[in-house]
């Protein structure tokens, strides 16, 4: 199997997230940036398949040079091999667009299974890997949470539904999968798949020459901060007034027990 | 303004969130240059359909599907939207539309705006609201051209859906016939878990709480006042708990008198599980998670800190 991952690099769930001056997006500048914790779930479920049935990881990924840090690591994991797709500012790039330059790369790759995790932690659009689908014209499936590859030319998986509902489904290959978290364990990278990494080769191009565009159809005006819903008070002090605040809010205003 | 509804069928009944996305398109219809089309594949919905608010309700002739075929969808909403020369598509952000509906964007190489809370028409001109950043932040979209547009479970209240008698359409439709996908039945697991729905009060936790050892902290308080664990999912995935516990839109839908999160940041799924609950108190050290948006106590802290000393204290 010719299995390709997509990962994205992500602001962590613990960055301190601040909006810009004139309010058109985040400040960037102090961000912690890490894999996108979905994208880890969809490596390890192509290293496994990798394991079961011989072939090859190809990680792909769509972002500026620090986006090294997830090929590294990806690799260090065991993947075979890498595409890095380098773009300075992704942030104002649809979904769509993004699509089309993953399209225009891998294209003649001809792999069999192209897997993403289900959505980026950031802006969360949770398309790209079903988008890539109708590009290659592959049969796809979203939200997976098992596979099983049985013969030549399909694959059985199980998808994940609301409120505890399941439902499996036999898709011909080549096929896109969105993985749900949760489908497996990712691994963590070996000394010796750390050391690996600099033999393993990296293929760098410039979005811009797979053409880019940067018309989404839409245009972000404005980011802003939720409104809150309710009145939420905080409560404040030292850890011993604040247990004292939460232990008379427990047994006198809420009763518990 | 032309716009289609994809209307989604449930257990051979209108999806509830399909209801909603009707609802967000009725409230930009006052302008009378809006004409509103809920598309239908699924003939046994047609008639509750009908008792809508709308211009016409569509469905396909000699398509009949009461169970989701993702290329059959496609190739037909694809069509319907050329052959009406339709704007804009509006529906639910389910796990069945997220399966094909981006798909859908790709073919008709038109925007995909997915999860979203609000929508406004003036001067033509779409304005729209997502959050990103796992809801942290809100970004303001203006639509110029064709999209499409779904929303966020909650975002409309089907109690403002207007009632008016409307008439149907059978479109005469060329399809082809697909075989790369088969879709199996529905299926649930044997839950032989806890049913949390039942429970007056639970101790709720999340990645916060550091590691797996830690969730005896966690059991004690819960013990104190005989609250159940519940859990959001990065903790389930992580396997700390078992699936049976989880709270939010893949795992169980709570409202308990009190909901005691832990350690919690509040991603979308995990709030829709458990913002019906009645008092919720909330402990995170980041003072921006969103769980605190909904929370009527909050504590921006170490909940590693906290939690000893209020089992001892309770």
């Amino acid at each position: 199997m010719k299995i390709c991952v997509l990962m994205k690099q992500v602001a962590s769930e613990d960055s301190p997230l601040k909006i810009n001056n004139n309010g058109s997006g985040i400040d960037e500048t102090n961000l912690n940036l890490i894999t996108n914790e979905p994208d880890s779930y969809a490596l390890e479920e192509a290293l496994l398949i990798k394991e079961k049935t011989s072939g090859e990881v190809t990680i792909c990924t769509l972002g500026p040079d620090s986006s090294q840090q997830v090929i590294k690591d990806g690799l260090a994991k065991g993947a075979d091999k890498a595409i890095h797709i380098t773009i300075e500012d992704l942030k104002n790039v649809s979904p769509l667009s993004m699509g089309k330059v993953i399209y225009n790369k891998i294209k003649n790759e001809n792999f069999d299974l192209v897997l993403s995790g289900l959505q980026s932690n950031d802006y969360g659009h949770a398309q790209l890997g079903i988008i890539i689908s109708e590009y290659l014209n592959y049969s796809h499936a979203s939200l997976v949470i098992g596979t099983e590859v049985n013969e030549e030319n399909s694959l059985k998986i199980k998808r994940e539904l609301e409120n505890g509902w399941f439902q499996s489904a036999e898709l011909t290959l080549p096929a896109c999968l969105s993985i749900q978290s949760g489908i497996n364990q990712p691994r963590y990278a070996t000394l010796k798949g750390i050391m690996s990494v600099k033999n393993k080769p990296v293929d760098k191009c410039d979005a811009t020459e797979l053409g880019i565009s940067e018309d989404s159809g839409y245009k972000v005006e404005e980011v802003f901060l939720p409104k809150k819903a309710k009145e939420t008070q905080f409560l404040d002090g030292s850890t011993d007034e604040i247990v004292s605040q939460l232990t008379d809010i427990l047994k006198n205003k809420i009763k518990v027990g | 303004m032309k716009i289609l509804v994809l209307i989604e069928s449930i257990n051979n009944k209108i999806h509830p969130v399909s209801i909603e996305a009707l609802v967000a398109a009725q409230s930009i219809a006052s302008e009378n240059s809006v004409e509103i089309y809920p598309l239908c594949l699924n003939k046994n919905l047609i008639d509750d359909l009908s008792k809508f608010k709308c211009t016409k309700v569509l469905n396909v002739e000699n398509l009949d599907l009461k169970n989701y075929e993702p290329m059959t969808y496609l190739d037909a909403a694809e069509k319907v939207f050329k052959s009406m020369d339709a704007d804009l598509i509006m529906f639910g952000h389910t796990y069945e539309t997220r399966d094909w509906a981006p798909r859908l964007s790709a073919r008709l190489d038109i925007p995909f705006l997915s999860d979203c809370i609000n929508i406004n028409l003036s001067d033509s001109k779409l304005i729209i609201n997502r959050p990103i950043y796992q809801a942290k932040l809100i970004q303001k979209i203006a639509l110029s051209g064709k999209g499409l547009v779904s929303f966020q479970a909650g975002s409309f209240s089907s109690e403002n859906l207007l009632h008016e008698n409307s008439p149907s359409e059978s479109l005469s439709i060329e399809l082809n016939s697909y075989d790369s996908i088969k879709q199996g039945e529905r299926f649930q697991e044997s839950a032989g878990g806890v049913d949390l729905t039942t429970s007056d009060f639970i101790v709720s936790i999340g990645r916060g709480l550091g590691k797996e050892e830690n969730i005896p902290l966690a059991q004690s308080l819960a013990d104190k006042i005989n609250a159940q664990i519940g859990a959001s999912r990065p903790v389930v995935d992580a396997g700390w708990l078992d699936h049976s516990r989880q709270i939010g839109s893949s795992g169980q839908v709570v409202s308990p008198k009190l909901y005691f999160s832990l350690g919690i940041s509040g991603a979308i799924q995990h709030l829709v599980g458990m913002k019906g609950s009645k008092q919720i108190i909330a402990i995170n050290k980041d003072p921006n998670a969103p769980i605190f948006e909904i929370a009527d106590y909050a504590v921006v802290g170490d909940v590693l800190e906290i939690l000893p000393k209020l089992t001892e204290n309770l």
